[in-house]
């Protein structure tokens, strides 16, 4: 499964990372969305899966999944949330302020 | 925190004060209220001055960071104690020449005072640490303060070309110097200057021995405008002349004296300290006294003088070093070149001080610094003429002021080098005392030329800038009255200082040569006989004298003409090519294509990490011990991976969201499958708001265009995020393997035992997320809320026509 | 959110009993989340959610006379909370953000376990449902 999990790991980070090379507003937005998915199972994976049962410790088993990376991943999905949310804002207001979404188009003059 | 403490950082205290007094008593000149400070520092100083003539020292610690070893160590010997009272000293008599020389109208008084407070409170720790580091601080704070007085009439251009100058080439030095300081860290596990000496033996014999030294020194000759690093000094000219008088003469450019008169014991004895020293210090010396004579502006001669005679200094330090070698301190054959430092550096404070005064009245009264300008000013200055001659004639070493006897004491110092017979001397030495001659001889010319020009010949009152010339008022004058006064005092008794100051900072400048209870022999006299020294002086008067005259002759030349120092090409060229070399190259990659920063991110991490897995045998696969497939899993992955493959060739935008969303919600069932329930909730709660939030956007945002990138550059997307989704598994599986190779115990249970005990909770998910990391957690929501400010500012933030986000 | 029609009555009926139940279970989430699956992050994304469902059904200008709370003083009352709880135990010479829990009977709940931790979850709570709807709100009130 780990392996597994991998493989489909890493799927899903080449297409996160084709679409933000993409010169599309819109698809540069949801590849931040997927590649945060990619990075969640990735953690989720790293802490060896499906062995005992879920962190709960009023079912009375004796041994349980890793709760530590469940608590980072919990937290970075609200934050991935955050970041996910201000981008696309961010690609909103720049599309309303300069009437375009192609990211070749809105390239400013260098000004060191 | 002890008293010493206090009255060392008491004027950063005032500091403080200083804008509120300016803007609380404007009918005051706030020079008044900073005067107080000086004048009760210098006289709390002087009470010191019985212990360490005594051969006493005093130190007082407080800690500051203790756990790295660095602490607000004072200490308090023969040579800080000097610098202290010629830093309080002279500063007392330059604030009160300032508060004639700024008027209180239209000049920004706060600032200039704050500055030079500033600086005031760290030379005093300069010169007062004990800990090099504490020492470091209070030295680039120096750099600071001074770049900020030389840029005090910051509407000049050449004052802001000045203070960069300067602040660019001392704190380079600075940094250097903090390189070393860190390898003499390494090599003796301490930062306090005494038990460095203490255990000097660890650097001698360390690798780092030459390094360190080279890059001590480097900060030590850029504070100090050694060859060729001097070329900041005149630019600093720039400063109101109250300033060039204090920081560019008398002190701040002689911390770096200070600096290797501390560190001799540390390097010192050795041939590559004494070659470095003495000859960087002859080569400023006969370079700034022949850059000083092409000079036409008063204060830019007495700048290239400050510079020679700051390497007469240096070369004394240097020649004097080798007593270390013999061990010596006995005989004066060693030690003469340390007392003709020591007595020089109180000299040329005293009597350079009184010059840039003299030549800040000058400007003052005529408005003009320019020699071709002046002339015939001693009818109309008498007093201030007098006080130039008096001064001058001491810097080109006319008995029986004090600079001829400290110029006599070079000359003896540098014929004594000459003899030691190490250090190649035998063959070399003979260069010393006929650097120190020819030099002295410039030094004699540019001295006859600045009064000549200035005092005597024709008066030229139609280049003046003022109607009428008129002498300074007494406040002015005071300043440089009382110092050209202790050029005269230190001149006919020079034994006041004998044992009082001088000796004390011999002691300090070299510990341990000497048994206990000894001294050194401090013997300054006006008659020697007729020693070569005598000779040599003589020749100096009758060179100097014989150029002067034939001056109309070689004025003519192209040497005489221009007056810029070729090393500022050097610098400028040099600054230039950095600004258009980083300019070069921050075009080159800031295309201001989001598309480039990621290929740049994206390849270069690649490259690395398969590099090192290739490199370091970094890839392992491990079969066993995995969890079981069950077939349900390969029903939610096979969708999962459709879901999101798709996404790229969707040209519908509202299909592209609903697909992002499908796969978030696969997500979330994996969690659940992977049994972390409070995951799958989270995961499904966000991905709903998401799509809402997307559609809500969307809506708003133009239709999806088909993809119309051209086929090359789809194809390079193509390679590196293939490229990356390779990287990710590898290292993926990789990890794991090792992972479990490793056997590194998970320290999930610590948090299975503990969650109930320590924290009363039964979802151990939550108890972390809460109590064991809850100061994560409580971040972690700091984030979410700027976030969301963020989103709340960019949407009700209407910038105007034509501003940019 | 502009097209939805005030005078879908099924819906909106609907729509009342649904979020009362939705936010009930997620006030449960939210007071479970210490010992079963739950709390602040969680709660407050449901709450948020079953807001969210009642503006997609109801107009913009009703909800915001029934809902009158500006969730961006949500998002500041929720991290004074959280860094209040973490305040408190230092005032007993604590370090920053000790917890402290304990068994407590209380009449017709019975014995309840009462921790410290549970008003740093309500900060974490607040903070979530502040920053949700205020960033949805604040967009879809975006004038075009």
């Amino acid at each position: 499964m780990e392996i597994l999990m991998s493989i489909v790991i890493g799927i899903v980070f080449a297409v996160s990372v084709y679409l933000l090379l993409s010169k599309n507003l819109i698809r540069v937005i949801l590849g931040t969305l997927t590649i945060s998915h990619g990075v969640h199972l990735l953690l989720i994976t790293m802490s060896e899966l499906q062995r005992g049962a879920p962190p709960l410790l009023d079912l009375g088993e004796e041994s349980f999944t890793d709760p530590l990376p469940q608590a980072l991943v919990l937290t970075a999905i609200v934050i991935s949330f955050g970041v996910t949310s201000m981008l696309l804002v961010m690609g909103y207001r720049t599309y309303k302020a300069h009437e375009t979404e192609d990211l070749d188009k809105l390239r400013g003059s260098a000004d060191e | 925190m002890t008293f010493l403490h206090w009255a060392t950082i008491s004027p950063f205290l005032l500091a403080i004060l200083v804008p509120f007094l300016y803007k609380y008593f404007r009918k005051i000149h706030t020079g008044w209220f900073v005067l107080i400070l000086p004048i009760v520092l210098f006289i709390y100083f002087i009470r010191y001055l019985p212990i360490t003539s005594n051969g006493g020292t005093v130190s007082k610690s407080a800690p500051w960071v203790p756990s790295l070893g660095i602490h607000f160590d004072l200490y308090v010997d023969g040579l800080s104690l000097l610098f202290a009272l010629l830093i309080t000293g002279i500063g007392m008599l330059v604030v009160l020449y300032s508060i004639y020389y700024l008027s209180d109208k239209g000049e920004k008084l706060n600032n200039f005072y704050v500055y030079l407070l500033l600086f005031m409170g760290a030379m005093l720790g300069v010169v007062l640490s004990d800990n090099l580091i504490v020492l470091y601080v209070f030295w680039e704070m120096t750099s600071i303060s001074s770049a900020l007085l030389i840029s005090y009439w910051f509407h000049r251009e050449k004052s802001i070309y000045g203070a960069q100058k300067s602040m660019f080439i001392t704190v380079f030095g600075g940094l250097s110097m903090l390189g070393g300081f860190s390898l003499i860290y390494v090599m003796t596990g301490t930062f306090s200057i005494r038990e460095i000496i203490a255990n000097v033996d660890l650097v001698t014999g360390s690798v780092y021995f030459i390094p360190a030294m080279i890059l001590v020194l480097l900060g030590a000759f850029t504070k100090s405008a050694q060859f060729p690093f001097h070329i900041w000094l005149p630019d600093a000219m720039e400063a109101p002349t109250p300033v060039s008088a204090y920081l560019h003469s008398a002190t701040m450019v002689k911390a770096g004296i200070y600096l290797v008169a501390r560190v001799t014991p540390i390097f010192g004895g050795g041939p590559e300290w004494f070659w470095i020293i003495t000859l960087a210090g002859l080569t400023t010396l006969i370079w700034g006294s022949v850059q000083a004579v092409r000079q036409k502006d008063l204060k830019a001669i007495l700048a290239f003088s400050t510079v020679s005679q700051l390497g007469m200094i240096m070369s004394l330090l240097g020649a004097g070093s080798a007593a270390y070698y013999f061990n010596d301190g006995d005989n004066l054959l060693y030690t003469t070149a340390i007392l003709a430092a020591v007595f020089h550096l109180i000299n040329h404070a005293t009597f350079k001080g009184g010059l840039f005064m003299a030549a800040g009245i000058v400007d003052h009264q005529t408005g003009t610094r320019d020699i071709r300008n002046l002339g015939g000013l001693m009818t109309f200055m008498p007093i201030t003429g007098t006080i130039s001659l008096i001064g001058l004639a001491a810097m080109a070493g006319i008995p029986p002021l004090n600079g001829f006897l400290s110029k006599e004491l070079f000359f003896t110092g540098m014929l004594n080098a000459s003899d030691y017979g190490i250090f190649n001397l035998d063959t070399w030495g003979l260069l010393l005392p006929a650097i120190a001659w020819i030099a002295s001889v410039f030094t004699f010319l540019y001295c006859t030329i600045l009064f000549f020009k200035t005092f005597r010949g024709k008066f030229q009152p139609e280049k003046l800038k003022v109607d009428k010339v008129r002498e300074a008022s007494f406040g002015m004058l005071l300043g440089p009255i009382v110092l050209i006064t202790l050029v005269v005092l230190f001149g006919l008794f020079p034994n006041i200082l004998a044992y009082n100051v001088i000796e004390p900072a011999m002691q300090a400048i070299l510990p341990g040569i000497l048994d206990a209870g000894e001294l050194f022999a401090v013997h300054i006299a006006h008659w020697h006989g007729f020693g070569t020294e005598l000779w040599m002086t003589l020749g100096v008067f009758a060179a100097g004298t014989l150029l002067y005259l034939t001056m109309n002759i070689w004025s003519q030349s192209g040497f005489y003409r221009s007056e810029r120092d070729i090393f500022n090409y050097l610098y400028d060229n040099g600054y230039d090519g950095l600004i258009k070399g980083s300019q070069l190259i921050t075009r080159a990659q800031i295309t201001g294509r989001l598309r480039d920063y990621f290929i740049y991110m994206c390849v270069f991490i690649v490259l690395l990490i398969f590099y090192t897995m290739f490199r370091y045998d970094g890839f392992a696969l491990q079969t066993s011990n995995l969890s079981p497939i069950e077939p349900h899993m390969w029903l939610v992955i096979i969708a999962f991976v459709l879901a999101i493959v798709a996404i790229p060739f969707i040209n519908n935008r509202m299909t592209a969201v609903i697909l992002a969303g499908v796969a978030g919600y696969l997500v979330a069932l994996m969690f659940a499958i992977f049994r972390a329930p409070d995951l799958a909730l989270t995961q499904l709660m966000i991905e709903t708001i998401s799509v809402i939030l997307f559609m809500l956007v969307f809506v708003h945002l133009p239709k999806l265009k088909k993809d119309d990138t051209k086929p090359s550059i789809k194809i390079t997307n193509l390679i590196v995020s293939i490229g990356v989704g390779l990287m990710i598994t590898l290292v993926s599986i990789s990890a794991f393997a090792f992972g479990s190779e490793i056997g590194f115990p998970s320290i999930k249970e610590y948090f299975i035992e503990n969650s109930k005990e320590l924290a009363g909770g039964y979802n151990i998910v939550n108890v972390i997320l809460v109590d064991f990391r809850g100061l994560d957690t409580m971040l972690e929501i700091l984030v979410l809320a700027i976030a969301a400010l963020g989103v709340i500012s960019l949407i009700k933030l209407r910038l105007k026509e034509g501003e940019d986000v | 959110m502009k097209k939805s029609k005030p005078n879908n009555m099924m819906l909106q009926t609907a729509m009342r009993f649904i979020t009362i139940i939705v936010f009930a279970f997620s006030f449960y989430l939210f007071f479970a989340g210490h010992n079963a699956p739950g709390g602040g992050f969680i709660g407050g994304l449901m709450t948020a959610s079953a807001i969210l469902v009642l503006y997609l059904v109801f107009h913009r200008k009703e909800m915001l006379k029934a809902i009158p709370i500006n969730f961006t003083t949500v998002i500041g009352i929720g991290l004074l909370f959280a860094v209040g709880t973490g305040i408190v135990s230092m005032l007993f010479d604590f370090p920053f953000l000790t917890h402290f829990f304990d068994e407590f009977h209380i009449p017709f709940f019975g014995d309840v376990e009462l921790t410290t931790a549970l008003s740093f979850d309500l900060g974490v709570y607040l903070v979530v449902v502040g920053a949700a709807m205020s960033i949805i709100l604040v967009i879809s009130g975006d004038k075009k």
